[in-house]
């Protein structure tokens, strides 16, 4: 397979992009729960 | 005050859960399994990334257009649709430059260069510049209300651009291949499994979307609890400055 490299750095870029925003979004969402009371969060 | 399951719920761990075997057999099936393209060889496996990238993107902005709509019906008005709005345009804009960048890798393979002015390209990248500004007008200051109003306003400005970039290869002459499925007057000759695996692509990013879109609102939520207490805590004070001041 020639074009092997461009394959696999295209599925690398695809899902490590995601799942580096998915890291970040969690982060921020902890980091903001820290101070917001349980029974503020709708969605418990 | 706790930080436990910040933005999680069972049904995101469960839709979590899946997304990730749904990535493990779309990694599977368009690497290992799918066959080569007549036409295009090996390359054609970078198809299961781009297109469904791309398509989740346009999806993003749409509901981003939705919601901002939804936003500025004085009966629906709620800033739980300028979050989803919000929340909606930032997970666009990461599957625009995901689609870019595949379709440059794509390109060299195919075209021999990673980028070219054309219509189809240059149209999609100023589809993704308009994005990133619109995430840009949402963070400038301003209650939650006004920047509510301003982005709404402007998510149903950019929106109108998504036509000019789907039918951009059809009204100009350009080096992208026009809709392989689902297009106008395409006869689809696309191999089974090749179809398959491309439907299980579009399944996988939009269940990935759903993921992110519920997460990163419900953090935007957090984020503007935080910003109206920390203006409540800063009034009390300065309340409490000028009551002092005043004795």
């Amino acid at each position: 397979m020639d074009d092997l490299g461009f394959i696999v750095a295209s599925y690398v870029v695809t899902f490590a992009s995601v799942a580096l925003y998915a890291r970040g979004v969690l982060h921020r969402s902890r980091k903001a729960a820290r101070d917001v009371p349980r029974d503020k969060r709708p969605w418990l | 005050m706790s930080n436990d399951r910040a933005t999680s719920t069972p049904f995101t761990k469960g839709l979590g859960f899946f997304v990730v075997l749904g990535i493990a057999l779309l990694i599977i099936l368009g690497i290992f399994v799918s066959p080569a393209d007549v036409n295009q060889g090996e390359s054609v496996r970078i198809m299961y990334a781009h297109v469904p990238g791309a398509w989740l993107a346009y999806l993003a902005f749409v509901m981003t257009a939705v919601s901002s709509a939804a936003y500025l019906w004085k009966r629906t008005r709620s800033l739980t649709w300028d979050r989803i709005a919000g929340a909606s345009a930032e997970v666009g804009v990461l599957f625009m430059g995901i689609s870019l960048v595949t379709g440059s890798l794509w390109g060299r393979l195919t075209w021999g260069t990673y980028w070219t002015w054309d219509a189809r390209l240059t149209t999609t990248a100023f589809l993704f510049v308009t994005y990133i500004g619109y995430l840009a007008v949402r963070g400038l200051g301003g209650t939650h209300q006004q920047r509510a109003r301003r982005s709404a306003v402007l998510a149903l400005l950019a929106v109108l651009e998504i036509p000019l970039v789907h039918f951009s290869v059809e009204l100009w002459n350009t080096l992208h291949q026009e809709a392989s499925v689902a297009g106008r007057g395409t006869d689809v000759e696309m191999n089974g499994l090749m179809l398959f695996t491309l439907f299980l692509g579009v399944v996988v990013f939009t269940l990935m979307y759903i993921w992110l879109v519920l997460h990163r609102q419900r953090s935007l939520m957090l984020e503007d609890m935080l910003d109206d207490s920390g203006l409540d805590h800063a009034l009390s004070e300065r309340r409490a400055e000028a009551t002092q001041a005043g004795h």
